[in-house]
């Protein structure tokens, strides 16, 4: 099928990579279905709607700009994500992308996780947790580290 | 909005499975344990509402700034 992107303009999408968001995003309910597309030449991905072009989040992950980041999966997020084995669990970070991009943050405390071989996912929000919606990508490392 | 006044160890129940049971109070704190389905996705409102607003944030980007930004964080990485 054809679906209109934000930025990879229309693009032909095979419908075995819709990745279904059966609780939506926070803020965007109504986006269940989503794609994951790849920019190319850089380590960043778009998270783009299916039926909505102007929602697409650039997300990356997280483990490249922070390889210290680690939370526990909730046993609810494990079934609501139908998740048999770490294998097939693939996360992911949304940047809210600044100009000066020394200004990009990183929101760690909502990674989104996907089961690759479900096609399943969730925004998840953790709870008890040093990390932030905004980290700056650039001095990430030393911040978190104190 | 529905009020109801509760007293510690009293409850409400929301439909029939979701269960909310005064746990504790001490001075304006507020103990609540909450009994729901997993499906059910409970968080503290101000936590909720900060995401929110940030994946709000994170739609505004123009398309030309991608680019340089991957570039940008290849560089980094390197």
């Amino acid at each position: 099928m054809n679906i209109q992107t934000k930025f990879h303009g229309e693009k032909e999408i095979n419908t075995d990579e819709i990745i279904k968001f059966s609780s939506g995003i926070p803020g965007f309910l109504d986006a269940k279905e989503f794609i994951v597309l790849p920019i190319e030449g850089t380590d960043l991905y778009v998270l783009q709607s299916i039926r909505s072009q102007q929602v697409a989040f650039i997300i990356t992950d997280p483990f490249l700009i922070f390889p210290q980041y680690e939370f526990d999966l909730t046993q609810e997020a494990i079934e609501a994500l139908e998740i048999q084995s770490e294998n097939e669990v693939a996360t992911f970070v949304i940047l809210t992308v600044k100009e000066p991009f020394q200004e990009t943050t990183a929101n760690l405390q909502a990674p989104v996780i996907i089961n690759l071989n479900g096609k399943l996912g969730k925004q998840i929000i953790l709870t008890n947790t040093s990390y932030t919606i905004r980290h700056r990508i650039v001095t990430l490392e030393k911040e978190v580290a104190k | 909005m529905l009020v109801l006044t509760r007293k510690t160890k009293e409850s409400i129940i929301i439909e029939d499975d979701i269960e909310i049971t005064v746990l504790s109070i001490e001075g304006d704190q507020v103990k609540l344990g909450i009994n729901a389905p997993k499906n059910f996705d409970i968080y503290r409102k101000e936590i909720y509402l900060s995401i929110q607003q940030e994946n709000n944030s994170a739609l505004n980007i123009e398309t030309n700034i991608l680019q340089n930004l991957g570039t940008f964080l290849q560089k980094k990485n390197k």
